[in-house]
């Protein structure tokens, strides 16, 4: 079985988010990256089918050279070989197109995402490079098995779950608990050097959209804090300032 | 400029999320038609009338009853040429999401999901974007002459700008491409209001202590006819289920109020509150995180102040 997981390279879920170039470009001072928090889940998953059913897994990151460390990363946690596509990966579409251009014809039984990426939030690469290969999309996976050319699969829905049955190929966006988040061990480190990490140059795609300005939100006013003693005081300022009760 | 509404129902009512998207498509200024997949009541459907929908198109095949996001794609990239409309309308959600993401591959259309507000159309057709799990905004234009918009909560104010509109059969064909997954089964809260939709949630911590002491908060919440949410460890503990997480890995809210109970308010869990309007923080900790991104605080212990302001709202009410 081949799998192909595809990987973002985004700001620690602790970062500060501040802009730069009149709010048009991200800054990254003192900003840690990592692998995408569900897309991490992607990879654990991965990783544990090719432990049990002997799969390989392909990492992909459509991204600029600073990304290689988040590759290797993927790579000293298990994966077998790496996929950069050199571009920025400026809108969900042209990411999405990249990695259907390198998933066509390759012959990948499983494209494995997250639910989501945190620094674009679109929740819609998994769907558009699913209807570009003209197969099923199943986002966010909770749960994955596979049973031959068959899986089955849970998917959250709003206030529960839905079971799913669909055949090879198809590609999920994947959330927790489908694995747990594998940490890389000193042999993996090691190894992941040597395997292969392969960049190849974008294809020419127009997204239709483009980013214009970025904006902060505006910062939260004080607290204002109530003894515990006056709860009725709590009600009274939801009720009459907030006007939210 | 004609609009077309994918609007989502749960126990055959339309979601607020989706009136509210047709409340968008109104603002928009387009001629809106509303289109419904599966069992809907008729009444809710004409009541859509109400909100800015011209026309709603009922596509009542039993087929779709379940949300079957191909087949759902495929009937709605059929509305749009059907209707000539350029412009598809939805809420973002576990459907309309990806449902967006196909539809706009097959038409070619521009895409946003996660918009927060009406376009500013001076110059180009720019959308605003949530992005950095709430901790930022994107402005994004969409160039295209078609466009898809996916939006969050809250993007739009729903208004009552006319009245009943008439419903009128839509007739699909589907083929077993559309139905490449089959859905075996499914688990759902009835009844209950609805984390990602509700008004006001009422969210545990740590704090709470253990599963059994959640009836105090379901009591809150029941009063205030909101939802229940709670953190990250709560759920990996199985105090409740996976659905109720709020966060960077859970749902994103938006409510009017959150109320944070026995949450320290690390920065994971703030991305994913840091939409709603109001905040309340109960901690018996003073120096807890969360009192930072609130508007009002209590410092105290949970188990003496979430009964005693569940008596103080009954009293207001
Ligand atoms: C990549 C990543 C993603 C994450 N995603 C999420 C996420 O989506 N959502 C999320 O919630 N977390 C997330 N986390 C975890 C997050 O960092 C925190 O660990 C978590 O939010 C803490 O949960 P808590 O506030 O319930 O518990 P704690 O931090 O243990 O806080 C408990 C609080 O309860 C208070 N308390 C104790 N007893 C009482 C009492 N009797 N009355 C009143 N107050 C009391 C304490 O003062 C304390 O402030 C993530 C972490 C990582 C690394
Ligand atoms: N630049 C990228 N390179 C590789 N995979 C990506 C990239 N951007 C997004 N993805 C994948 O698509 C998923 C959904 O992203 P998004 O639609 O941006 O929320 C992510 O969780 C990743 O698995």
């Amino acid at each position: 079985m081949k799998i192909l997981v595809c990987i973002t390279h985004v700001p620690d879920t602790t970062s500060k988010i501040n802009f730069t170039d009149s709010n048009t470009k991200f800054d990254t001072t003192g900003v840690q990256f990592i692998i995408g928090p569900y897309d991490d889940y992607a990879l654990a998953r991965a990783i544990e089918l090719k432990e049990t059913s002997g799969a390989t897994v392909t990492v992909l990151n459509v991204g600029l050279a600073d990304t290689e460390p988040t590759l290797r990363k993927a790579l000293a946690i298990g994966a077998d070989d790496a996929i950069r596509v050199n571009a920025e990966p400026t809108d969900s579409f042209f990411v999405a197109a990249q990695i259907a251009e390198l998933a066509k014809g390759a012959g990948y039984d499983l494209i494995l995402m997250g639910r989501e990426s945190i620094d674009y939030n679109s929740g819609v690469v998994h769907g558009i490079v699913a209807e570009l290969l003209g197969i099923p999309s199943i986002s966010p996976v909770m749960k994955l098995d596979i049973d031959g050319t068959k899986a089955k699969l849970a998917r959250e829905i709003e206030g529960g779950k839905e079971y799913l049955e669909v055949s090879l190929p198809f590609v999920a966006g994947c959330q927790e608990p489908i694995a747990e988040w594998k940490i890389p061990n000193m042999r993996g480190i090691m190894s992941a050097r040597t395997k292969p990490l392969k960049v190849v140059e974008p294809k020419t795609v127009d997204s239709g959209v483009k980013l214009q300005k970025f904006e902060l939100p505006p910062p939260k006013g004080s607290v204002k804090m109530i003894p515990a003693d006056n709860v009725g005081e709590l009600v009274n300022l939801l009720k009459n300032e907030a006007k939210v009760l | 400029m004609a609009i077309l509404v994918f609007v989502e129902s749960a126990e055959g009512k339309i979601k607020k999320t989706s009136i509210e998207a047709v409340a968008y498509a109104h603002a928009l200024g387009g001629p809106v038609t509303a289109i419904a997949l599966g069992a809907v009541d008729k009444a809710e459907l004409e009541a859509l009338g109400k909100y800015g929908a011209q026309k709603v198109l009922h596509a009542a095949d039993e087929k779709l009853n379940q949300g079957v996001i191909q087949a759902y794609a495929s009937v709605l990239e059929k509305a749009l040429q059907d209707e000539g409309a350029d412009i598809l309308v939805l809420a973002n959600s576990s459907l309309g999401t990806p449902v967006a993401a196909r539809v706009a591959t097959k038409i070619g259309a521009s895409l946003a999901s996660n918009v927060v507000d009406l376009p500013q159309t001076s110059g180009g057709f720019v959308v605003k974007r949530s992005i950095y799990t709430g901790k930022a905004f994107a402005w994004v234009e969409l160039k295209n002459q078609k466009k898809v918009i996916g939006l969050r909560k809250n993007a739009a104010e729903i208004k009552e700008v006319g009245s009943a509109a008439q419903v009128t059969p839509y007739a699909v064909t589907l083929s077993d491409a559309d139905f490449a997954t089959h859905i075996t089964s499914s688990e759902k809260a009835t009844g209950e209001v609805l984390l990602p939709e509700a008004n006001i949630v009422v969210s545990g911590g740590r704090g709470m202590k253990g599963p059994e002491h959640w009836g105090i908060l379901e009591e809150l919440a029941k009063t205030l006819h909101a939802a229940t949410g709670c953190s990250k460890p709560v759920s990996d503990m199985g105090w409740r289920p996976h659905h109720e997480h709020v966060g960077q890995t859970g749902v994103k809210v938006a409510p009017q109020l959150y109320i944070a109970i026995g949450i320290s308010g690390a920065i994971q869990h703030l991305a994913g509150v840091n939409s709603s309007k109001y905040i309340v923080v109960i901690n018996k900790d003073p120096e807890a995180p969360f009192f930072k991104a609130a508007d009002y605080g209590i410092v105290g212990d949970a188990f003496e102040i979430i009964p005693k302001l569940t008596e103080a709202i009954k009293a207001a009410k």
